[in-house]
C-alpha cells in the first residue's frame, strides 16, 4: 500500500512546487496508474517515495514506513522502484546486477548466499532475463536491459513495486509481456504503481488511475472516469477524443490534429 | 577464472616487491632476500634488507594500494571514470602544506608530512564546504568541479610562494612535487601503515554502496542508500587515504586514475574487488616504478611521479587496446 496525503514538493531554487499537495492511495492487488504530462510530478512522485525528494509538508507512507523517517535498508526490503533512466557508469554482469537487489536485505560484511542466487534467477526467469544472466550490461538492447532491471527489483523482494515508464524503449510484444507481468505481479497481492506516457496501455491495465497536473491531483478513479476527453483535453491541453478500443472495449485516447 | 586472476595480481606484487628488496647498490639474489627476511642467512644481507629497503618498499606498497584505492572508491562514486583523488584537491592542498613547510624552512623529518596531510585535508574539508553551499547535498558533478577549483588555486598560491622563494627552496618543493619514497623510515612508515589500513577497509566496507551509487543518486536511493550522506562518507575516506600516500611519498601522479581502470580491464568489476585489486596492483606497479627510479640512472634517482607514469601508460595502453 502506497499513501501520499497532502504531498507538497518544492525543488531548491524552483518557482513552483513540484507537488502541490497531491494526495492518493494505491492499494495492494492491483495496478495503479500516476499519468499526467510532462512536468505534472509524475516524476517527482517516485523520488519522494524514495527519499529523493524531501516533503515540504503532507507525508508518504509504503507499507508500514512513514518514508520521511524509515530506515532506508528497511524501505528498500519492503518497496523496489525502477526508475526512468539508469545506466551503470562501469559494466556489470547481469547477474552480478541483479543481485543487487539483495543488497538491501545485508549489512556491509554479511555475505549475501546461495539463497539469494535463487531468488535472482526466480526475477530473472519471470522477467524473462534468465538467458541474459551472463550477459554484461553494457551488450544488452533498450529492451534487455529494461527487463533486466524489472527482475533487479523483483530480486528486492518487496511487496511494493514502482515503475517509472517501464514499457520506454520496449517493442509491442515486449511492451505488452511487461505490463502482462506487472497485471500478474498485482493480482499475486502486491502494490503496484505505474507512472507512465502510456495512457491507452495505462487504461487496459491499470484498476485505478490518477491524473496529475501542476502537481495536483484533477482526478482519480476507474479508467472509464478518468479517460474521458472532457478530463483530459484540459490537462493537456490538446483537442482529443476517447473511443472505445474494437478488441477489448477498453477506452482509447485518439490525438486530433489541431486544425 | 577469478581465481587465477587473483593469483596472477598476488604474483606481480610478490615478484615487484621482491624486486624492490634484491635491486640496489649491494645486489642480492632472491633467495637470499627471502632469508633475509625470514632474519636468517648473510648478516649484511639481513640488515640491507630489513633496516634499508623493506621500509621504502612499504611506503611504495602503502603509496600505490592507497592511491588505487581511493581512485577506485571515487570513479564509482560520482560516476566518473576519470575521477581521482588528485583531481579533487587533495594534492593541490597537500602540495601548498608541503612547500609552505619548505619554505618556511621547517626540517624535522615530520615536519613535511604533517604540513602536506593537514594542507591535503584543509582542501577536502573546502571542496565539501563548496558542494554543500552550492547544492545543498553532495552531487558528485559540484565535488568534481570544487576539487578542480581549489586545486588550481592551489597551484596558484604555490606559483606565488616559489616565485619569491630562494633557488634551493624551490628545488626542494619542486622535488617533494614530483615523489620519491627515499625517505621511508620505519618510525613514520608504520604509522602510515595503520592509517591506511583502517581507510582501506572503512572503503571495502562501503563497497556495496559504491556499486549502487555508480546507477545513479536515485537507483541508488531505490535501493536504500542514503545517497548524500553515502556520498560525503566515502568521499572523505578516498580523500584522506590518498593524504596519508601524499604525506608519505609527496605527488605519484597517475597511479590514482589508471590503477582502477587496469583493474576493470583485468575483469574485476563488483566494487569490493575492483578496491582490492587496485591496492594489489597500486602496490605493484608504485614497487616497480620505484625499481626503475633508482636503478636507471643510479646512484641519482629519476622522480617517482615521472615514473609511475612511464612505466604505467604503455601497460594501460595495452590492456584498453585488448578491451576495445
Amino acid at each position: 500500500m502506497i499513501t501520499l496525503s497532502q504531498a507538497v514538493v518544492r525543488y531548491p531554487g524552483a518557482r513552483v512546487n513540484a507537488l502541490d499537495g497531491a494526495s492518493f492511495v494505491a492499494r495492494p492487488g492491483c495496478v495503479t496508474a500516476v499519468v499526467g504530462p510532462n512536468g505534472s510530478g509524475k516524476s517527482t512522485v517516485v523520488r519522494a517515495l524514495i527519499g529523493q525528494a524531501s516533503l515540504a509538508s503532507g507525508s508518504a507512507r509504503v507499507g508500514p514506513f512513514d518514508v520521511a523517517t524509515a530506515d532506508r535498508r528497511a524501505l528498500a526490503c519492503t518497496l523496489a522502484v525502477v526508475t526512468q533512466r539508469e545506466e551503470p557508469t562501469f559494466p556489470l554482469l547481469v547477474h552480478d546486477y541483479v543481485m543487487l537487489g539483495r543488497y538491501p536485505h545485508y549489512g556491509a560484511w554479511s555475505a549475501l548466499g546461495p539463497g539469494d542466487a535463487a531468488v535472482a534467477e526466480v526475477a530473472a526467469a519471470r522477467t524473462g532475463a534468465a538467458d541474459l544472466m551472463g550477459r554484461r550490461t553494457d551488450e544488452l538492447s533498450g529492451g534487455e536491459w529494461q527487463r533486466v532491471r524489472l527482475a533487479r527489483a523483483l530480486a528486492q523482494g518487496g511487496d511494493v513495486l514502482v515503475l517509472d515508464e517501464p514499457g520506454t524503449f520496449l517493442d509491442v510484444a515486449h511492451e505488452m509481456a511487461a505490463f502482462e507481468l506487472l497485471d500478474e505481479l498485482a493480482r499475486e497481492g502486491r502494490t503496484v504503481l505505474l507512472v507512465s506516457h502510456q495512457l491507452n496501455l495505462v487504461a487496459r491495465y491499470a484498476a485505478h488511475i490518477v491524473l496529475l497536473h501542476h502537481g495536483r491531483v484533477v482526478a482519480a478513479g476507474a479508467p472509464t472516469d478518468v479517460m474521458r476527453g472532457d478530463v483530459l483535453e484540459p490537462v493537456y491541453d490538446w483537442p482529443l477524443v476517447v473511443a472505445r478500443d474494437p478488441a477489448v472495449g477498453a477506452p482509447v485516447l485518439i490525438p486530433l490534429k489541431r486544425r | 577464472m577469478t581465481n587465477v586472476r587473483w593469483m596472477i595480481l598476488l604474483a606481480a606484487l610478490a615478484v615487484a616487491c621482491v624486486a624492490g628488496l634484491a635491486i640496489g647498490p649491494v645486489a642480492i639474489s632472491a633467495g637470499d632476500v627471502l632469508r633475509a627476511l625470514a632474519g636468517s642467512g648473510d648478516a649484511q644481507a639481513v640488515a640491507i634488507v630489513r633496516d634499508l629497503r623493506l621500509s621504502r618498499v612499504c611506503l611504495a606498497m602503502i603509496t600505490g594500494a592507497g592511491l588505487g584505492m581511493s581512485g577506485a572508491a571515487l570513479q564509482g562514486t560520482l560516476r566518473n571514470p576519470l575521477a581521482e583523488p588528485y583531481l579533487l584537491g587533495v594534492s593541490g592542498g597537500a602540495a601548498v602544506g608541503a612547500v609552505l613547510a619548505v619554505v618556511a624552512g621547517l626540517t624535522a623529518a615530520v615536519a613535511l608530512p604533517v604540513a602536506a596531510f593537514t594542507g591535503a585535508a584543509a582542501a577536502v574539508a573546502l571542496v565539501l564546504l563548496i558542494a554543500r553551499v552550492a547544492s545543498g547535498r553532495a552531487d558528485p558533478r559540484i565535488l568534481l568541479m570544487a576539487g578542480v577549483v581549489v586545486g588550481a588555486f592551489a597551484n596558484a598560491a604555490i606559483m606565488v610562494l616559489l616565485s619569491g622563494a630562494g633557488e634551493g627552496t624551490t628545488r626542494n618543493a619542486l622535488w617533494w612535487m614530483m615523489g620519491s619514497v627515499a625517505g621511508a623510515e620505519w618510525g613514520t612508515v608504520r604509522w602510515l601503515a595503520v592509517y591506511a589500513v583502517i581507510a582501506g577497509a572503512l572503503l571495502v566496507a562501503v563497497a556495496r554502496d559504491i556499486d549502487l551509487l555508480a546507477l545513479g543518486e536515485d537507483a541508488a536511493a531505490g535501493l536504500g542508500v542514503r545517497v548524500s550522506s553515502a556520498t560525503r562518507r566515502i568521499f572523505l575516506l578516498s580523500a584522506l587515504l590518498a593524504a596519508v600516500t601524499v604525506a608519505g611519498a609527496g605527488l605519484v601522479g597517475f597511479v590514482g586514475l589508471v590503477v582502477p581502470a587496469l583493474a576493470r580491464a583485468f575483469g574485476m568489476r563488483r566494487a569490493r574487488e575492483v578496491l582490492v585489486a587496485s591496492a594489489v596492483l597500486g602496490a605493484a606497479l608504485v614497487v616497480t616504478a620505484d625499481v626503475v627510479a633508482r636503478t636507471v640512472r643510479a646512484p641519482s634517482e629519476l622522480p617517482l611521479g615521472a615514473v609511475t607514469a612511464l612505466v604505467g601508460v604503455p601497460f594501460f595502453l595495452v590492456r584498453l587496446r585488448r578491451a576495445a
